[in-house]
């Protein structure tokens, strides 16, 4: 592009008002990519000036040291253990999170297409289900440990019970505000309550059940870390709270940046699996 | 010809508010009968108790002779204006899903030689419509003309006794609704359907129907205007021999015994 016309395309551009201003797609990237190569610059520079001041400092490692730690953590089998602890530490959090999560959605499915497709069913379980959904599942963790132990079977319990009752509501109300004339229409097709369910509910509930999944993860991993924080041998919420005892902030942010890739990588699969699955449900006739 | 589907001595009412009041009318087999009426006189009222959508506070609705049940069943199709079809499923299923419901009770979906079956039904009612170039697209690909036939198509798989149209036509464009007029006359011939259309165009309704009905309020109490409900002021056979008239209101005057 010459200079003339790059010109004025900014001067174009300063025109208008500032909602009118839409990113192309790959100033987008670069605008979305800016704030985490800024904080990554900042992180490195003050890093840098405090390892210079004080070669022991633990509060921010620099990523020298960072990488060192991590080697040991996930390439290096364990002295005592025998195991690479990065390794197991996520196999134990993803086992859980998986079932939990996976519990979770089983129920949101079943009750949801219920309590939004039969009006019986919505007016018995909606009241019993908006009481749960307000209380703080943290708060009954305790009795979770007294009832299911300090095992593995609380920490599960926790995340199913802590994302389960939003996605019924959700899913719930999704399926109750499919639009009348479909639900009329099915009938004069014959459809009986559970062909209706099957044909028209179900599959216009699925999309909508991997979107509330994918808001859920956040909390799940909540409860995950919270849980094992309390009580646990392995885990990756274990683990950062295990080492925080020593500041070993060369192995927690590591841990950190770890889960955030792994949450990253089940929202993009979720959502793959979506558009892959459910063409009409993201704008895609054809 | 025989009767097909009979208002008796209808009352509506919502609460204090009375919507229809006495009303009979017998439709006869093979009819094709308009309803008209200003906004909120309760034309749709008398589509969604021919639907089972909802029941009279008194009277009877009866089809071939017997009482309906407050729910819709297969011997009523109907077309709405809108989200008559499934944006989940492609034209093809969209139509399959009736037969796939008379035939599959647990699982909803056929399969091997019922489903061929099924699919060579389907494309031959699609292909009535016009619709046999589009059989694997999404309604949300389809135009709002395209989306009316496929829900034309998907009522009439099943062979109701009769179609009801709420407003059929009523998000189309002029140009369209003139290609959709000539469809709906054509599949009413073909079929030998008997059609209940609900419609506030009176052109429209001059133009398509063998019987047009006019709803609305006999009496008015500006007092207390929800006092009295509607009925029928005009009931009118249209001469078919000649064009609809530029202006049909005058033909839907009141006849002068019921005033």
């Amino acid at each position: 592009m010459d200079e003339a016309g790059g010109r004025e395309r900014l001067v174009s551009a300063l025109m208008r008002r500032l909602i009118n201003i839409k990113p192309g797609q790959g100033a987008a990237f670069m605008l979305g990519a800016l704030p985490l190569i800024a904080i990554f610059l900042l992180y490195v520079q003050a890093a840098a000036e405090r390892s210079a001041a004080n070669a022991a400092d633990k509060l921010l490692p620099t990523l020298d040291k960072m990488g060192e730690s991590l080697s040991r953590v996930a390439f290096h089998p364990d002295v005592l253990t025998g195991k690479v602890l990065i390794l197991s530490d996520t196999i134990a959090s993803l086992q859980r999170l998986g079932v939990g999560i996976g519990i979770a959605t089983v129920v949101a499915l079943v009750l949801g297409l219920a309590l939004g497709v039969v009006p019986l069913v919505r007016a018995t379980l909606a009241p019993i289900i908006a009481t749960i959904a307000v209380i703080p599942p943290i708060a009954v963790l305790p009795i979770l440990f007294i009832v299911f132990g300090l095992g593995e079977t609380s920490k599960i319990v926790l995340i199913a019970v802590g994302i389960a009752p939003l996605m019924i509501r959700d899913l719930a109300a999704h399926v109750a505000a499919l639009p009348n004339e479909q639900i009329l229409k099915a009938q004069t097709l014959g459809a009986s309550t559970w062909q209706l369910t099957l044909r028209v509910a179900l599959p216009q509930a699925l999309p909508r059940l991997i979107d509330s999944l994918r808001l859920s993860l956040g909390p799940a991993w909540v409860f995950l870390i919270s849980a094992e924080a309390i009580a646990s041998d392995v885990g990756l919420g274990y683990r950062i709270f295990l080492v925080r005892r020593y500041l070993s902030m060369d192995i927690i942010l590591p841990y950190v940046a770890w889960i955030a890739l792994l949450a990253l990588l089940m929202d993009v699969i979720l959502r793959g699996i979506s558009r892959e699955v459910f063409p009409w449900y993201h704008g895609k006739g054809k | 010809m025989s009767e097909i589907l009979t208002f008796k001595d209808i009352w509506v009412e919502y609460g204090e508010k009375i919507v229809l009041e006495r009303v009979s009318l017998s439709i006869s087999e093979g009819s094709f009968v308009s309803i008209v009426g200003p906004s909120g006189a309760g034309k749709s009222t008398f589509l969604r108790l021919a639907l089972g959508q909802e029941a009279p506070t008194r009277g009877q609705v009866l089809l071939d002779g017997k009482a309906l049940l407050p729910q819709c069943d297969p011997d009523r199709g109907v077309v709405f204006q809108r989200y008559s079809v499934y944006p989940h499923l492609t034209a093809l299923q969209n139509v399959l899903l009736g037969l796939e419901f008379a035939k599959s009770p647990f699982l909803g979906r056929l399969y091997g030689k019922a489903r061929r079956d099924a699919i060579q039904t389907a494309t031959d009612m699609l292909t009535a419509v016009g619709l046999q170039h589009n059989l694997n697209i999404y309604p949300s690909a389809l135009s709002g003309g395209m989306q009316q036939r496929l829900a034309i198509a998907q009522a009439l798989v099943k062979h109701p006794r009769v179609l009801l149209l709420d407003e059929p036509f009523g998000a189309l464009d002029p140009e369209i609704r003139l290609e959709m007029h000539d469809l709906i006359l054509r599949l009413w011939a073909q079929h030998g359907l008997t059609i209940l259309m609900v419609t506030h165009d009176l052109q429209e309704a001059f133009k398509l129907a063998t019987r047009v009905i006019k709803v609305d309020k006999r009496r008015h109490d500006p007092h207390a205007p929800h006092r009295y409900g509607s009925g029928i002021i005009s009931d009118v056979t249209p001469d078919k021999t000649k064009p609809v008239p530029l202006d049909v209101t005058t033909l839907l005057l009141p006849s002068s015994d019921e005033v």
